[in-house]
């Protein structure tokens, strides 16, 4: 394998091109394996999705076609002592979350001490009114986080991104390693890896702690709330009711009864103790938020508030991994929780701001802008890869609503190898790792989705934009 | 389990049984059409299209000519025909996307498997040659479907509805062909003894898949009010009227020991069942067969629809 773009970090090879360590014990499998091997595995690994229905729904595409995300079968390696920095850093960041979105919805210390300008709450339709004062069931705010991360250097990691509303992707890191294992089982004998398949008990089990003040007995009903079929992540809403042995309801299931939340069984209306709600904020209730949505509950929020259910994630967590909030979060770690953040962000000029306006503008072409409260790929410029006349017409955009943007530098991400015609390829990576929280404490499963870009020298892994993933490993000590 | 997951179990299995049974009376209808001059195959065709309550939208397509492959590819395949086996193997399997959560990985794998394999045998035009294969494959899937489903379904709520959806359909679908084909089975209309009828009759029993189960019990010989006996009565036939309404009432019975009620789906059942058993084959026919299956029909539809509300399928 050749490096392609000598100024990034290559987790496989260093700069003479020998194996690093992580990937010792998989570069020996590897030189022993047939010729051929991995195409033909690649091949059985895509029917093996088809066949169990493994696919997303791409919003906006014409024939609303069923899509597989591509699935590479070099799986991504972190050694256990990377793993261990790493995690530390994690749970230190999703608890400052957890304390942010507490004080943000309660006395607001961190606006009070001047740390936070007061405007980026008043005029962000992720902070919801109706969470003031409130506290959710346990204290959790964000049962369910998924930090991504990218990588520039032997002990480099950055937070990209906290998606702390409904992040998905963890039914592929399930079911990647569910394929790899089933496709090279004996590679499994000879490279300790930890197991991820527990996700689904230990989600279970958090989510169950959480139960609302009016459950009584002693199992909490657990329900997974979709929007339906047509949903680009129905695949994993269905995937994790069935694995955590929870109802998959949808807005159409459930009323309010008795000041509880009710769910229409054979044998009549059932209450629902807990909803992981796969719904965004905006559709939960019709009567509290957008009034035509039919995903939701009619009433909902009122039950919330008065403890007779409990969402996860809670309503409103939305405004703690705004874009232009995460610009914050190295100040915000160090307020809630008095350390050193271990984890950086990357650095970002907020276009809100002239100076930092004025640098972005004259800088385009270098930088990466997105739109603040943009997700999934969409609505950014990439200006080392965009044309001119590209250039020109977001520059146009960003003018007229700065506030709207943020921008950071084009990162040299780091690569992992992807098998292709040609052999093995270096292709950019970032990482999402799951986190579980619950009044017992943050729960981080090792290892995470590994998404890659595709296309020879791209930095866009999202999968609606062509990329695929990889199953993420972290060595056993 | 939620009435909404009830619901789509149900009609899976309805689907699914539909798409089955519908490729048989395809199969049989094309063996008499080989045997036939045209003009009579034409006839074969369109009791074919009638049994399957898509006349008006066949002739609106393809006019009245009921020409052989123009029948078969608008019953497997037409996009304009909102109950093409394929039409139903794609409703069965965004059912089963629907209640994935209650069926095993094994059973939505099989439903899946046969949509994509089906869509894909039934993506071009079914020509003569290959119409054996393609009924075969349609028949085959639906069995690798109940394999799944007997093999690693826990036998609970899930599984009744399941079983009643199957039988509600097959009982339905088993009286349709009886009522199209009343005409050739009744004595008083058939010259007797001619080898045209019992052709005609093998073709009653093979669109049930019954003719070896016919002939093995009644040593090959051919009678229409036998014939007729044994659609409507024979408990050991998997796809008589009396077979299914005895699994109705089983599942049923199981719901209500489940549950701990008593529904009216069930007093709905045993009114059915008792008028189809308490009816002898001699009375079926003096009361007209046309008549009587009229009545079972309609009894069967007032079933499926109490359950569908005893259960709360939908609010």
């Amino acid at each position: 394998m050749k490096r392609t773009s000598p100024s990034s970090y290559d987790e496989m090879l260093d700069a003479d091109g020998s194996v690093r360590a992580a990937y010792a014990g998989y570069s020996d499998w590897l030189d022993e394996q047939p010729p051929g091997l991995l195409k033909r595995k690649g091949i059985e690994a895509e029917a093996f999705f088809r066949r169990t229905g493994i696919t997303f729904n791409v919003y906006g595409a014409a024939d609303a076609e069923e899509r597989l995300i591509p699935f590479d079968p070099v799986p991504r390696i972190i050694t256990a002592n990377q793993w261990r920095k790493l995690s530390r850093g994690i749970e230190q960041r999703v608890r400052a979350l957890n304390a942010f979105l507490h004080d943000l919805y309660h006395r607001q210390e961190i606006v009070r001490s001047g740390r936070l300008p007061e405007r980026l709450l008043r005029d962000n339709a992720a902070y919801l009114a109706q969470m003031a004062g409130f506290t959710p069931p346990g204290g959790v705010y964000t049962h369910i986080v998924g930090i991504d991360l990218v990588r520039v250097g032997e002990d480099d990691f950055m937070v990209l991104e906290d998606n702390a509303r409904t992040p998905s992707g963890v039914s592929y890191m399930l079911e990647n390693r569910e394929t790899m294992m089933a496709m090279f089982p004996e590679l499994f004998t000879r490279v300790r890896v930890r197991e991820v398949s527990d996700y689904p008990r230990r989600l279970a089990r958090s989510l169950a702690a959480c139960a609302p003040a009016a459950f009584a007995g002693d199992k909490p009903t657990v329900a997974v709330l979709t929007p339906g079929i047509y949903n680009s992540a129905y695949f994993e809403h269905a995937f994790l009711a069935d694995q955590m042995g929870a109802e998959l309801v949808e807005g159409s299931d459930l009323k309010v009864e008795n000041g509880r939340i009710a769910m229409r069984t054979t044998k009549g209306w059932q209450p629902v103790d807990v909803i992981y709600r796969r719904v965004d904020d905006e559709f939960l209730d019709p009567l509290s938020f957008n009034s035509s949505s039919v995903l939701g509950v009619a009433g909902i929020m009122d039950v919330y508030r008065s403890g007779g259910v409990t969402i996860a994630n809670a309503p409103g967590t939305g405004i703690s991994d705004d874009k232009a909030i995460y610009s914050f979060m190295p100040e915000i770690v160090e307020f809630y929780t008095g350390e050193k953040p271990i984890l950086s962000n990357v650095p970002t000029w907020r276009c809100s701001e002239p100076d930092a306006l004025a640098y972005v503008l004259d800088n385009l072409s270098e930088l990466v802008v997105k739109e603040v409260h943009g997700s999934g790929g969409y609505g950014m410029l990439i200006g080392p890869t965009s044309s001119k006349k590209e250039i020109a017409a977001f520059e146009a955009k960003l003018r007229a609503r700065p506030d709207n943007y943020i921008a950071q530098p084009t990162l040299s991400l780091s690569t992992v190898p992807i098998f292709t015609k040609a052999g093995l390829a270096p292709r950019h990576v970032d990482l999402r790792p799951f986190v579980l929280v619950s009044p017992h404490g943050i729960d981080i499963t090792p290892g995470g989705l590994t998404r890659v870009a595709l296309k020879k020298g791209s930095l866009v892994v999202n999968s609606s934009q062509g990329g695929g993933t990889k199953d993420s490993w972290v060595l056993d000590d | 389990m939620l009435g909404r997951s009830a619901n789509g179990i149900f009609w899976l299995f309805r689907y699914l049984e539909r798409a089955e049974n519908t490729a048989r009376l395809v199969d049989a209808g094309f063996r008499m059409a080989l045997t036939r001059d045209s003009r009579d195959a034409r006839e074969e065709w369109r009791s074919v299209v009638t049994t399957l309550g898509m006349q008006e939208d066949f002739e609106e397509a393809c006019g009245t000519e009921y020409q052989g492959a123009q029948v078969f590819n608008f019953v497997l395949r037409d996009k304009g025909n909102p109950a093409s086996v394929l039409a139903m193997i794609e409703a069965a399997r965004t059912n089963a996307r629907m209640v994935r959560t209650v069926i095993t990985r094994e059973v939505w794998e099989a439903v899946n498997e046969s949509w994509m394999l089906l869509k894909e045998i039934l993506g071009r035009t079914v020509n003569e040659t290959r119409l054996g294969d393609v009924l075969d494959t349609i028949r085959r899937q639906s069995t690798q479907v109940r394999g799944a489903m007997e093999g690693t379904m826990l036998r609970n709520d899930i599984y009744n509805f399941a079983r009643l959806g199957t039988f509600i359909e097959r009982a339905d679908n088993t009286a349709r062909i009886l009522d199209v084909k009343y005409y050739v089975l009744l004595p008083s209309l058939s010259p007797v003894g001619s080898s045209l009828d019992n052709v005609q009759w093998e073709n009653v029993l093979r669109s049930v898949a019954g003719e070896r189960a016919y002939r093995w019990l009644n040593a090959g010989q051919m009678d229409p009010k036998g014939i007729a006996e044994f659609l409507i009565h024979d408990e050991r036939f998997p796809r008589s009227l009396a077979f299914c309404y005895g699994k109705l009432r089983s599942n049923l019975d199981y719901l209500a020991r489940d549950y701990g009620t008593t529904m009216d789906a069930q007093t709905i059942q045993r009114e059915c069942q008792d008028r189809l058993l308490a009816t002898g084959i001699e009375a079926v026919i003096e009361q007209g067969l046309h008549e009587f299956i009229g009545d079972f029909l309609a009894c069967n539809n007032r079933l499926a629809q109490q359950i569908q509300r005893d259960y709360r399928f939908i609010d």
